[in-house]
Formats: C-alpha cells, sequence, structure tokens
C-alpha cells in the first residue's frame, strides 16, 4: 500500500532539481582602479626633523604624493582625490574603516606612517582590499631621508604587484640624450633621472656628440656611442665612478651598443669600407667574435632576455626588415613582412614581444610584434618618432618623438614619450631640455 | 539539395510582397468599376428621384471599395497561414514534453527520496505560486522549461552586463596562460552573497600562478562590488547556487 501511495505522491508531484546554473563573465571593465591613498601619518616630533633635514613640511603627505602620482601615470590605478577622505591618515593605518572608503568607491586602501629613528627614515605601509575588508600587503623601509622619493616608488612597485600580478617599473632611472640649441648646432648630453622625471643629473658635459645610451641590466654602468678622434666608438661609463672607456679599439666605426642579459658582453654593429655587421665583445677578456657576416647593412642588434636569440635590422631582402638569430648567428629568419620600414628591434625582458620602429607613408609608427613577427600591433603614430625602450616588467615603452613648433613646420621639438601596450595610455615625460634616445633601467631595489 | 533549393524559393514568394501592392492597386480599379457600376445606376435613379441628396450618395461608394480591399488582395490569406503554422510551432506538444521527460527521468534517479516528500511537496507548493505570479507574461510550460534550463537569456544578459561593470581585470597578468577563475556562489533572494568559494583553490598557492590570485582576487572584488547581483525575481530555487567563470582570455588577448 504504501508503495501504491509513493508511487500516486510521485505521479502528483512535479519534481524539479536544478543542475549548478553557469554563468561566463568574458569581458571586464578596462577602466583604472580606483584607489586611495592616504597620506602617511607622522608624529609631531618626527615631522619637525624631517623639516630640518630635508626642508620638507609633510614628508608623509610628500611621499603619497609620489605613489598617488605614479600610479596615476601607469593608467592602471585612478587615485581617489584626498578632500573625499572621511578617515584620519593614523586613524585608517590602525584600523581602516572599510564602509567609510566603500563610500567613495574606493576598491583599494593605502595606509602608512612615517618616522624618523636614529636619525634614518622608517617607513611602514599597509594594503587594503576594501571590498574584502582584509589587509592585502604590509611592508616597512628604513633608509637615508634624502632616499624617500625612492621609498615611494618601492612602495608603488609593492602595491603594483600585488594588485596587476607582474612586477613595477617605479623604482627605475632613464637614461637619454638631453638635447639644447639649434637643429644644426645642437649640444647633446648624457643625463640621468628618475623615471618620473626628478632627480637629474647630467653625465657628460655637451662637448662631444653623444647617442644612444643604454643601461647595463644588472648594474649601474651605460653604453652609448661618442666621438673618438672623429671616430663615432662606442663607450662604456660607470655611474657610480663617473670612469669611462672606449669598448675595443676597432680599425673602423662602432655604433648601436647594447648590453647582454647578464651584462657581461657588449653587442653592436661594427662598420667597414660600406658594410656593416654585428660583433660582441666579452667585456672581461676583451674578446670580440663576428656574429653576422653578409654584404648588407646589419645592425641594432637586441638579445632575448635568455640570451639564446638576438634580433636586429638589416636591408639584405633590399629593404629594412626584422630579423632574428641564434647568438652564435645561425639561423637568421626574417620576421617582419608589412608594408614599410622596419628599424630599431628590442626584445622585451618578457621575451614575448619585439617592439620596433616602422616607416610607412612617410609616418613612423612604434609597435610591437611577437618574436615570430606575427601579431604586429602599431601603438602611436606620429611626424617622427623612434627609438623604443622597455621598462623592466615589459608593460611600457620610452621612445622620442619630434615634432613641428611652428605651422610652417619650421624648428622642432623632441621630447621622450611614453606608451603602455595597450596603446592607450601614452604620456609625455617631462625632462628638462629637449630628449631623445632613452633607455629604461632595471628595477634599482631587487 | 531539392530541400535547399526549392523551399527558400517558396518561402520567398510571400516574402516578395512589395510588388503586389501595385497589383492591388490595379485590381481595386478592375472591381470598383465592375460592382459598383449597378448600384451607382441605382443612386442615379435614386438622385433623380430626390435631387436633394446629391452630395451623400457620391460619397457612398468609395466606402464599399474599402469593404472589398480584402478579397481581392491574395496578402492577407497568406498572412493568416502563417499565422497558423506559428500558433502550430507554439503548442507543438510533442517537443516539450520529450524535454520535460528526459530532465525529469534524470532528476528521479539522482534526487528522489521518499522519505523527503513532504518538503518536495512543499516546494513544489512554493514554485507552482512563482509560476501563477509569472503566467501574465510566460506560459506554464516556457516557465517549466526556463526553470529546469537555468536563466533565460535575458536574465542572464543582465547579470553579465551588471558584473562585466564591475569587474576590472588586472591588466598586468600574461595572456597566454589559463585566466579561468571558477567561483561558486550561494546566494540570497535579493541577490546578496551568503558564500563565495574559488572552486580552483589550490592554484591560488602554486609556483609560476601568482596571478592567477590576483585575477581570483579581481573577480571577488568584482562580486563583493556588484552584490545585490541582478537576478531573476523568481526562481529562486533555481538560481540560489550560482557559478560564475570568470575568463579574461578574450579581453587580454583583445
Amino acid at each position: 500500500m504504501n508503495f501504491f501511495r509513493i508511487l500516486i505522491v510521485l505521479l502528483i508531484i512535479q519534481f524539479k532539481a536544478y543542475a549548478l546554473i553557469e554563468v561566463d563573465i568574458t569581458r571586464g571593465n578596462l577602466s583604472p582602479l580606483p584607489i586611495a591613498v592616504s597620506p602617511l601619518s607622522s608624529d609631531k616630533k618626527s615631522v619637525s626633523e624631517f623639516e630640518k633635514i630635508l626642508k620638507i613640511q609633510n614628508i608623509g603627505s610628500e611621499i603619497s604624493i609620489v605613489v598617488e602620482n605614479n600610479l596615476k601615470q601607469s593608467g592602471l590605478f585612478n587615485p581617489l582625490e584626498k578632500d573625499s577622505f572621511l578617515q584620519k591618515p593614523d586613524i585608517a593605518h590602525l584600523k581602516p574603516r572599510f564602509e567609510d572608503w566603500r563610500l567613495i568607491k574606493a576598491q583599494a586602501l593605502i595606509t602608512g606612517k612615517v618616522e624618523i629613528i636614529d636619525e634614518k627614515l622608517r617607513v611602514e605601509f599597509r594594503l587594503w582590499d576594501v571590498l574584502a575588508a582584509k589587509e592585502m600587503l604590509a611592508l616597512a623601509f628604513t633608509t637615508v631621508p634624502s632616499n624617500w622619493r625612492r621609498v615611494g616608488h618601492i612602495i608603488t612597485d609593492k602595491v603594483y604587484e600585488r594588485l596587476t600580478g607582474e612586477k613595477g617599473y617605479f623604482d627605475t632611472r632613464i637614461i637619454y640624450v638631453a638635447e639644447e640649441g639649434p637643429k644644426t648646432k645642437r649640444i647633446k648630453k648624457l643625463a640621468i633621472m628618475d623615471q618620473d622625471g626628478f632627480n637629474l643629473k647630467y653625465l657628460t658635459l655637451g662637448n662631444e656628440l653623444v647617442l644612444t645610451p643604454r643601461f647595463n641590466p644588472t648594474n649601474q654602468m651605460v653604453t652609448y656611442l661618442s666621438y673618438f678622434r672623429n671616430l663615432p666608438r662606442v663607450y662604456l661609463l660607470d655611474i657610480e665612478t663617473g670612469i669611462q672607456e672606449v669598448v675595443g679599439d676597432f680599425p673602423g666605426m662602432t655604433f648601436a651598443p647594447r648590453f647582454s642579459p647578464d651584462g657581461k658582453k657588449i653587442i653592436m654593429s661594427f662598420a667597414s669600407e660600406g658594410n656593416s655587421d654585428i660583433y660582441t665583445m666579452d667585456l672581461e677578456n676583451r674578446i670580440v667574435e663576428r656574429i653576422t657576416n653578409h654584404p648588407s647593412i646589419d645592425t641594432s642588434p637586441s638579445y632575448s632576455p635568455n640570451g639564446q636569440y638576438i634580433c636586429f635590422n638589416s636591408d639584405r631582402s633590399g629593404y629594412q626588415q626584422i630579423y632574428v638569430m641564434r647568438r652564435d648567428g645561425s639561423g637568421v629568419k626574417r620576421i617582419s613582412f608589412g608594408n614599410g620600414l622596419y628599424g630599431t628591434p628590442v626584445w622585451s625582458p618578457r621575451g614575448d614581444l619585439i617592439a620596433f620602429t616602422k616607416l610607412h607613408k612617410g609616418k613612423f609608427y612604434i609597435g610591437v610584434m611577437r618574436t615570430d613577427g606575427s601579431g604586429e600591433r602599431l601603438l602611436t603614430e606620429n611626424f617622427y618618432q623612434e627609438a623604443p625602450s622597455w621598462s623592466p616588467n615589459g608593460r611600457v615603452l620610452v621612445f622620442y618623438r619630434e615634432t613641428k613648433t611652428d605651422e610652417k613646420g619650421e624648428g622642432f621639438s623632441a621630447k621622450l614619450w611614453s606608451i603602455d601596450l595597450t596603446g592607450y595610455n601614452e604620456r609625455q615625460v617631462q625632462t628638462k631640455t629637449d630628449a631623445s634616445d632613452p633607455s629604461w633601467s632595471s628595477l634599482l631595489s631587487n | 539539395m531539392i530541400a535547399t533549393l526549392s523551399l527558400p524559393f517558396l518561402s520567398r514568394t510571400p516574402i516578395d510582397l512589395p510588388p503586389i501592392i501595385s497589383v492591388e492597386l490595379i485590381q481595386i480599379t478592375d472591381k470598383t468599376i465592375i460592382p459598383f457600376a449597378p448600384k451607382a445606376k441605382k443612386i442615379i435613379e435614386k438622385v433623380k428621384k430626390k435631387k436633394k441628396e446629391r452630395l451623400v450618395s457620391e460619397q457612398a461608394p468609395p466606402k464599399k471599395v474599402k469593404k472589398e480591399k480584402p478579397d481581392a488582395v491574395p496578402l492577407p490569406k497568406k498572412k493568416i497561414e502563417k499565422v497558423k503554422k506559428i500558433e502550430k510551432k507554439k503548442q507543438n506538444p510533442e517537443k516539450i514534453e520529450t524535454e520535460v521527460k528526459q530532465v525529469s527521468e534524470f532528476e528521479k534517479k539522482e534526487l528522489f527520496d521518499p522519505n523527503n516528500i513532504a518538503a518536495l511537496i512543499d516546494k513544489s507548493k512554493e514554485e507552482l505560486a512563482e509560476t501563477i505570479k509569472t503566467t501574465d507574461k510566460v506560459t506554464q510550460s516556457q516557465d517549466r522549461n526556463v526553470e529546469l534550463a537555468g536563466l533565460s537569456l535575458s536574465e542572464e544578459d543582465a547579470l553579465k552586463a551588471q558584473i562585466f561593470g564591475c569587474w576590472s581585470i588586472p591588466l598586468g597578468i600574461p595572456s597566454n596562460k589559463n585566466l579561468l577563475v571558477r567561483i561558486k556562489l550561494q546566494l540570497k533572494p535579493d541577490g546578496s552573497v551568503i558564500k563565495s568559494e574559488i572552486l580552483d583553490h589550490a592554484r591560488m598557492n602554486m609556483p609560476g600562478q601568482g596571478f592567477y590570485k590576483v585575477l581570483a582576487e579581481s573577480a571577488l572584488r568584482a562580486i563583493r562590488l556588484c552584490q545585490p547581483l541582478r537576478v531573476p525575481t523568481t526562481g529562486y530555487e533555481r538560481w540560489k547556487d550560482l557559478q560564475l567563470n570568470f575568463d579574461a582570455k578574450e579581453m587580454m588577448e583583445g
């Protein structure tokens, strides 16, 4: 009987069970992440001490401004207006009232404290996930007070890495050629500055023409092109000691130098009797090795980050194109096949892309392509621009652009610009004078 | 081959309706001359008899023309046939029955618990009540399908659109990796989140998968930012457990 009852009930009831519903979210919001950078709190004693040493009234606020500007420049973050903050910096650093930060639409929050201990600057900071109401990162640094801007850059790098998943590029420097005077009588000096344009220093006096400075990825050495006995030659310069030397004793012109990823070799072009080939020189034993041997112009060599491959440009096909070969010069393969001329190839530190300058129909482009030549993307177009250099994380390119300064097209101005891989975040890098040939250093604090 | 060649041809005849409009005009003129001529004669006779009613009798024929239009034009007949066909599709009982049967048989095997009949009765009551609420818009059979199949397209679109706006994709993640984050949610009837669980949690701490943690956190932030989620107003049982598959690959390769 029971069985029949159950059967009847079964017939009456319509059973319903629900398979787990899955919804695919394949699109998102590429707008910058709203982030609140609270001024770093500081006690009265520390404030007055810093004022004496650094002549800065509120060091905590200044460091937070460095962080804020860095995050804004990256294009990935939207630092919120400080006027809208409801919580005081010192209390927020102890325990943020997350509902207050949610109210102003912040998704992440940076708080911190700065103090002076034994004449040293001590900074601690915390990164908070406002929506999850939890701490994501907490670190402290101690350094000499004059390093306060670097502390701001290091904080930005840590925050950037925690929120984006890739290393930052803020505690870095850019070396470039500072230019002054009319185009026919230009004074060119080697200059170095922080990536945000501060702490500018000139490394040469401007007596000799300097071109194409390149950082050693492992230390504070720089290689560049200058003139020695009226011949363009590759130089080495130690930024910390100021000592410079000519690289090798070549019977002709050497140019387009660049370090190997381990910093132990220099790869460059050597021109003689109308032909130009690629050579390397070991910086320890000074042994020179010829890499290409072709009756065409081979130049602008750049190593892959693992040091196994070299990209370069050559006109061996009749037009200037990009080629890739093994480090010993074997297996040369052309990778650029688009319309126009391709030059200044630079291998990304991530290894996945090669940046280049392209000239097509009278316009210059900065673009990227995969290492096999596929997926070419032109990021920016202009009247004249070239010489891209990668940020150490392979996300941003810095290059220089010349612009006409009046309606007649007379006069010109050369400035540094940066653009990220999306092609949207294009910004001018502030320099005191005109600037060209930038090269981005690796992270100073690894 | 015959089907592909002939069926589109057949189906095109009623679609090529615009030229018929010109034919229509011709038919109307032809017919208006013929059937109304005798009437006009009668009218003229009447007019002769009643000289005062001239204007009224002159206006009368056009009214009759309008009435005869549908008879002269083949278009409405075909339309009616079409409507009938659509109705047949809607009513199509066989298809719906098979779908329902398949699902219910499957459920019986997995989920039938004789000890839990009371609970099932209660649930069915609730669900019946919910379907009654929506009968104005959706038929019972349609509603049943939606409930058993998942979210309707419009419901899914609404939810997706909401989360698209909340999800800030971390742009630093590599585009050549597996960028799928699956999050299982337990929801309240108002769409707020009771519990969220990352299904591939083990990946969070795996070497070389640092980006996954960042990506998973961004997905969780999106859910928190969006809640209460834009869920349907009915059928809570259907979507109280929901899985969101966040995949940034398309955007990163973009």
